[in-house]
């Protein structure tokens, strides 16, 4: 059986730097060719004999107790590319400027031939320095792309200050602390920074800390700490383990961590449950979970309603088994996860 | 019918060296299209392949008399048993033609993103802008009208009126789409694993669900009283005589195997049914009894094609991988 095509998603609003970005792939001497599904035509400078051009159709698909929102110009447009399989070895999605990444990446899972065919690498958002602040303030869908990313570029730094360019890094890192950030002019970066990252790939969700922490105190709770009532003003900010929250934020993510076994009768439904209730608010979701009795380590990722898990691995000799789970979204009710995770818990 | 038994003997090999997308008969000759560029014509003597398309070929319809493709060059071509072959339309804007249809006198029709076009045999087109991207086109049986699938419905058309089409609603993806063949009733295969229907004269919504993948393949029998379908790791078979079709009543499951069914193709004139699985197997299934012949057996290369000859004496089927071959029941 063939490999499935690397599938990456390039997203982020106008002028950020994606068609740099993608031209910058195209161009480099590395051997790969690419198929490209753009939205606008006649941009991307390098001749490409499979570029195409798509309309970002979104309808809304009804799969028993599953609802979500699919690319259906995209399941077209890649059932279309399979046909010339053997002239490509990844394919590329842009995304228009204000798009919801979410559609896109839910595409992958929903059908059974572009699941079969194609696998979904990772979304890559760019991100434009000198107008992140304003963006984030005025275009509610950026801080989607942000917090779905799993690679972000932020680019065009030479056009910020230093201490600028601190705060962005802050405000980017409150919202996903979990993706790969780069500062970058013109999107210079390694292309195995952005291509080949094997995003939800559940072989490779080997842990679950922040991008760049170093070792990290998983016992610090948040809350116990400090009182919330009073309210403090938008730059009130205090600091886990380096990580910074701006509590203005409605997007952010909660860590879930426990080393008490699993019970996978109770874990199962919780997480099932949660996902259908509170699927439109949680972007995506992603875990390592130790169950009771159970010698392999089983291993999640979901995108709102959808989630797909798989046993990995033995759990190693002398390796602690915990259980880390993540989640990205908005208006997340934390108490009530937090409830519901500790009554799966042995 | 003797289980032991298969077909094998009968069948003549067939490499296309790609994987087949189609297979038809034109006449005694049969026809196989690749997923690019070519169509393989085999007649009983001769292997001839012709070029058809500069890349990926996107869509195919047949009746008795020629092929006609789509290609992401945006060219549509009809080619015939005599290896010739034309470029009848191009898409204006290039865009990539994956829908297509053969209808009545030769009628050709076909899409390209939200754009229908139709041309008669020796008329100028006529085209028709949707809502959204087309997912599927079929000429009635009778008449001259056009079922035209897209989002959250189907648009039937009367090319040649100017009153605006009549709209059949339902929310969601409507891709392959046809006609019962006494025209009572039209179906659509969705996005979801479902197909969807209506009952023209009242417009009655039917739904057809429970399959295990969207169906990508579905053939009304010869005498009409069943819709054929994969989708399903058996045979699906959807009961439609009577003034009600299907509602309220449960489909046939036959011929159950350890794998989906891609393909069904029904005999021309007996109540038997062809049918391909995801791991190569290829059955011929009695309706009457449930009765199955080994045509093809399962060797992990999903069966992509399959198609009869104009009597029923000839199946010819093709896989993913490009293993491919004519089957002589005679």
């Amino acid at each position: 059986m063939t490999d499935r095509i690397p599938v990456t998603v390039l997203t982020g609003y106008l002028g950020a730097g994606k068609t740099t970005l993608l031209n910058r792939i195209l161009s480099e001497p590395h051997g790969r060719k690419f198929a490209v599904i753009v939205n606008e035509f006649g941009e991307i400078g390098i001749d490409n004999d499979l570029i195409v051009g798509a309309d970002e159709e979104i309808f809304e698909m009804n799969n028993g107790c599953l609802c979500c929102t699919v690319r259906g110009d995209l399941i077209r447009i890649i059932e279309g590319l399979l046909r010339r399989a053997g002239r490509f070895d990844a394919i590329i999605v842009e995304t228009t400027g204000l798009a919801d990444p979410a559609p896109v990446a839910q595409t992958f899972f929903v059908d059974e031939i572009v699941g079969r065919k194609t696998k979904l690498d990772a979304v890559v958002t760019v991100a434009d320095a000198q107008w992140l602040e304003r963006q984030l303030h005025e275009a509610p869908e950026t801080k989607n792309q942000i917090a779905f990313a799993d690679v972000i570029l932020l680019n065009k730094t030479d056009l910020v200050s230093a201490a600028s360019l601190r705060e962005l890094e802050e405000r980017l890192r409150a919202l996903n602390p979990y993706a790969m950030l780069h500062k970058t002019q013109r999107c210079r970066v390694a292309l195995d920074a952005v291509l080949g990252r094997n995003a939800f790939d559940l072989e490779r969700i080997l842990d679950l800390e922040p991008a760049f922490l170093g070792p990290v105190d998983a016992h610090h709770d948040h809350d116990e700490d400090h009182e919330h009532d009073d309210h403090h003003g938008p730059d009130h900010r205090h600091g886990q383990g380096g990580l910074v929250h701006h509590h203005d934020e409605d997007m952010r993510s909660i860590a879930l961590a426990t080393e008490r076994p699993l019970d996978p009768d109770k874990f199962f439904p919780w997480v099932q449950d949660l996902v259908a209730k509170d699927g439109p608010n949680i972007l995506r979701s992603k875990g390592i979970l130790a169950f009771k009795d159970d010698p392999e380590r089983f291993v999640f990722q979901g995108v709102h309603m959808i989630l797909d898990g798989d046993h990995q691995r033995a759990w190693r000799d002398g390796e602690k088994r915990e259980s880390r789970i993540v989640f990205i979204g908005r208006e997340l009710p934390e108490e009530r996860i937090r409830d519901g995770f500790a009554a799966c818990q042995t | 019918m003797n289980e032991d038994q298969t077909l094998e003997a009968r069948t003549r090999p067939v490499s296309a060296a790609g994987p087949v997308v189609a297979a038809h008969f034109l006449g005694a000759t049969a026809a196989f299209v690749l997923g690019e560029e070519a169509v393989l014509l085999l007649s009983a003597h001769d292997e001839r392949r012709v070029a058809v398309h500069a890349g990926g070929i996107l869509a195919v319809a047949a009746d008795g008399g020629g092929v006609v493709t789509g290609g992401d060059d945006g060219n549509v071509v009809i080619t015939h048993a005599d290896a010739t072959s034309v470029v009848v339309a191009r898409d204006p804007a290039g865009r990539w033609v994956d829908r297509v249809a053969i209808g009545p006198k030769g009628a050709i029709a076909w899409a390209a993103g939200k754009s229908a076009f139709v041309m008669t045999a020796d008329g100028t087109p006529r085209a028709l802008e949707l809502p959204s991207s087309i997912g599927g086109l079929a000429f009635a049986p009778k008449g001259f009208r056009l079922a035209v699938a897209h989002y959250n419905g189907v648009s039937l058309w009367y090319p040649q009126a100017t009153s605006a089409p009549q709209m059949l609603a339902w929310k969601g993806s409507h891709l392959k789409v046809a006609w019962s063949p006494d025209a009572r009733f039209l179906i659509t295969a969705m996005q979801e694993p479902a197909l969807h229907g209506w009952r023209l004269a009242d417009r009655t919504d039917l739904r057809m669900s429970g399959y295990k993948t969207k169906v990508r393949s579905l053939d009304w029998t010869a005498s009409g009283d069943w819709l054929a379908t994969g989708g399903a790791d058996q045979l699906v078979l959807w009961p439609f005589q009577g003034k009600d079709g299907p509602m309220a009543r449960s489909p046939r499951l036959l011929a159950s195997a350890p794998a989906s069914v891609l393909e069904v193709a029904c005999h021309p004139k007996e109540d038997l049914i062809a049918v391909g699985y995801a791991h190569g197997l290829v059955l011929l299934v009695r309706i009457k009894d449930g009765a199955e012949l080994i045509a093809r057996r399962p060797d992990d290369q999903a069966v992509s094609a399959l198609g009869w000859n104009a009597d029923g004496t000839l199946l010819a089927f093709g896989t993913e991988s490009g293993a491919a071959g004519i089957i002589d029941l005679r």
